[in-house]
């Protein structure tokens, strides 16, 4: 009994210690003093009202928001038919190809933001969108590829024959069949593909230029430049967003898996 | 759906059946077959699955593929659907070239063990797909739709998913989904694998009134013997990639060609000797010491002499035979079983295998351990090469 209460204790404490600096930020957001101290001091709007009136801090969040779903259509239609391939195709070397495109899980983000800074740097893709939306869709990748991997394995194969026997090709069998029949893995993969672009920084600080920066970018900026609170207002709202994000992807592999059962 | 003539089909058909060389006899069975194979063969790496088939379908007939698993009967449904691209050979679909044609565009119907309806789609919704793909009116489906649930009587379970069925109204549905368009060819892939001995049984006798009922090609997958047995016009006996012997269910009973498909088929006792003589096609065959008759005559050193259960008698020792064109062999009782419309009694054959007789009235002999005389009719034997296959399943 006391061994189960110290265990609770202890499951306790690191909830606390994994949700507190997400937390923090909500208080030191409606701080009225112009200063990052916690405890605040005082209550106030000002930071949001500061977020919601200056272009700069808009135009990151138009950016973002721009890449993001850029990068989740590019990533999810690309992880789609990467997931099919691998599932379906026989070939050699499928293996290896397998685990080159989890590569970006495990390969640290400096390396790959090095890479591609220097790739850019010749194809003048530095600062610019479908730059941006590239490096993303990177590490966007790999997650789509895994969820829709997931769902394509318990998709029966007999109802693609199925399908083919009742006279409908490929490609109109797997929109009619497979693609619902995977639709929480691909939504929630795509899903997380918009988190991962709307929250990247590393990749985004070595490809932003002044015209394009993304959210996490001028709010690394801000903080690292001039110590504006307005950061942990914005910092609020993108947690929420992202927030917002997964758990409508929850919902939605919740409601599909109800309606298949 | 191509707007192809089928005479120009044919046209181009036939000359390139001539190319192959093929006879005019051979190319218009090919043409007037439901479905036919010609040396069709399937190799995965060296080993061939399906080796060297060659068989007729007739339109309009229920064809049943027997065979054990692995036998090839199974990877020869797939290549007449186009699920399996067969290595070598002509495929021939009512005359229509079919080797290199997509499974889509074969005009089949399939059922599947595992039933494979749309978990996504209704079960009117299962049916419409079929039609949807053939640009069929939305009024004509719905009478299509009807029509074809009515006729698996399942006309209220429209509005269902295929979740919501049970195991036989799941398979019921896929039948009408498969027959919805009135293919020429219907193909199933042990479709009652899955059900209970009942419900196999009630869906044997509907599938039989629906083949009846559409008059399409069926080809019926199975390892279950009795099914083949009650079912088909023909069975083809598949072993090791080949077909052992192709015939309607009584002959293949009664006149099996190997002793594999004597043994694969329905019960029998199995006597393994060696030629003595042949006088007047009736040939006498040394089984462990005791000379025994058996109607025609083969050239090999291991013979075997193949009797159905219900045309053998037990005869308590000492009796005399009561005819001059029976056979008799002394054999120890080893079990009796009282089945209620008959008896079945194991024996022990002179040279230790094992013989099954069965017995409509009541079996004089059937103490364990006795020594009886088992009795038979010297047409009812069936002289075959003796191949050794030995442990095929009598269930």
């Amino acid at each position: 009994m006391t061994l189960k209460r110290a265990l609770g204790a202890l499951a306790a404490l690191i909830i606390l210690w994994l949700l507190l600096p997400t937390l923090v930020i909500i208080p030191m957001s409606f701080n009225s003093a112009a200063s990052f101290n916690f405890p605040p001091q005082g209550f106030s709007l000002q930071w949001y009202e500061n977020f919601f009136t200056d272009p700069a801090w808009l135009r990151a969040l138009g950016s973002s928001l721009q890449v993001a779903l850029v990068t989740m259509v590019v990533a999810t239609s690309v992880g789609i038919m990467a997931a099919i391939g691998l599932s379906k195709v026989r070939f050699r070397g499928k293996a290896l190809l397998e685990s080159y495109f989890l590569t970006p899980l495990i390969v640290p983000g400096i390396v790959i933001a090095i890479g591609l800074y220097s790739l850019f740097l010749r194809f003048n893709l530095l600062g610019t969108l479908p730059g941006f939306v590239l490096a993303h869709t990177v590490v966007a990748l790999p997650l789509v590829i895994i969820n829709v991997t997931a769902s394509l394995q318990g998709v029966d194969p007999r109802l693609e024959q199925a399908s083919a026997t009742l006279g409908a090709g490929r490609l109109r069998t797997f929109f009619s069949i497979t693609l619902p029949l995977i639709m929480p893995g691909v939504t929630a993969g795509a899903l997380f593909a918009f988190v991962t672009s709307f929250d990247e920084i590393i990749l985004s600080l070595f490809i932003q230029s002044p015209q394009l920066q993304t959210l996490p970018v001028k709010i690394y900026n801000s903080v690292t430049q001039a110590s504006d609170p307005t950061v942990a207002a914005v910092a609020v709202i993108a947690m929420f967003t992202s927030v917002l994000v997964m758990l409508t992807a929850q919902f939605a592999t919740r409601k599909r898996k109800r309606v298949s059962a | 759906m191509k707007p192809e003539t089928t005479t120009s089909t044919l046209d181009h058909n036939e000359r390139e059946l001539r190319q192959l060389h093929l006879n005019t006899e051979v190319i218009s069975v090919i043409n007037d077959a439901g479905i036919s194979l010609r040396d069709v063969t399937k190799r995965y790496g060296k080993k061939a699955v399906v080796d060297a088939i060659n068989l007729v379908i007739e339109p309009g007939e229920f064809m049943t593929f027997l065979g054990p698993s692995g036998s090839g009967k199974t990877t020869t449904l797939n290549m007449i659907a186009g699920f399996v691209t067969a290595t070598e050979g002509l495929l021939h679909i009512y005359g229509k070239p079919v080797a290199k044609l997509p499974a889509h565009k074969r005009d089949i119907g399939m059922v599947f063990q595992n039933y494979a309806l749309f978990p996504h789609k209704t079960v009117a919704e299962n049916i419409a797909y079929p039609l949807e793909r053939r640009k069929i009116g939305k009024a004509e489906q719905k009478t299509m739709i009807a029509g074809a649930l009515d006729m698996v009587r399942m006309g209220e379970f429209g509005d269902r998913y295929p979740a919501d069925l049970s195991g036989g109204q799941q398979q019921r549905v896929a039948l009408a989904r498969a027959l919805v368009y009135k293919p020429r060819v219907l193909l199933m892939d042990e479709p009652l694998g899955a059900l209970d001995k009942k419900l196999r049984e009630w869906l044997q006798k509907e599938i039989k009134r629906i083949h009846r009922e559409v008059g399409s090609t069926f080809v019926y997958v199975t390892h279950d013997q009795e099914e083949a047995l009650s079912l088909s016009d023909r069975i083809a006996v598949f072993n090791n990639g080949r077909i052992e012997q192709v015939g309607s269910p009584a002959e293949l009973y009664q006149k099996p060609e190997t002793l594999f498909v004597g043994r694969f088929l329905g019960e029998s006792t199995v006597l393994s000797g060696s030629m003595v003589g042949t006088v007047d096609g009736i040939s006498t065959l040394d089984i462990s010491g005791h000379a025994i008759r058996v109607p025609g005559q083969k050239k090999s050193s291991s013979l075997a002499i193949l009797i159905r259960p219900e045309n053998i008698t037990l005869y308590e020792e000492g009796t005399e035979p009561g005819s001059s064109d029976m056979n008799t062999l002394p054999v120890t009782v080893l079990d009796a079983n009282y089945l209620g419309s008959a008896w079945r009694c194991e024996v022990e054959l002179p040279d230790g295998s094992v013989g099954t007789v069965r017995e409509a009235h009541s079996a004089a002999v059937r103490e364990p351990g006795t020594r009886a005389l088992m009795r038979w009719n010297i047409d009812a034997g069936v002289l075959l090469e003796d191949t050794g296959d030995e442990g095929v399943s009598l269930t």
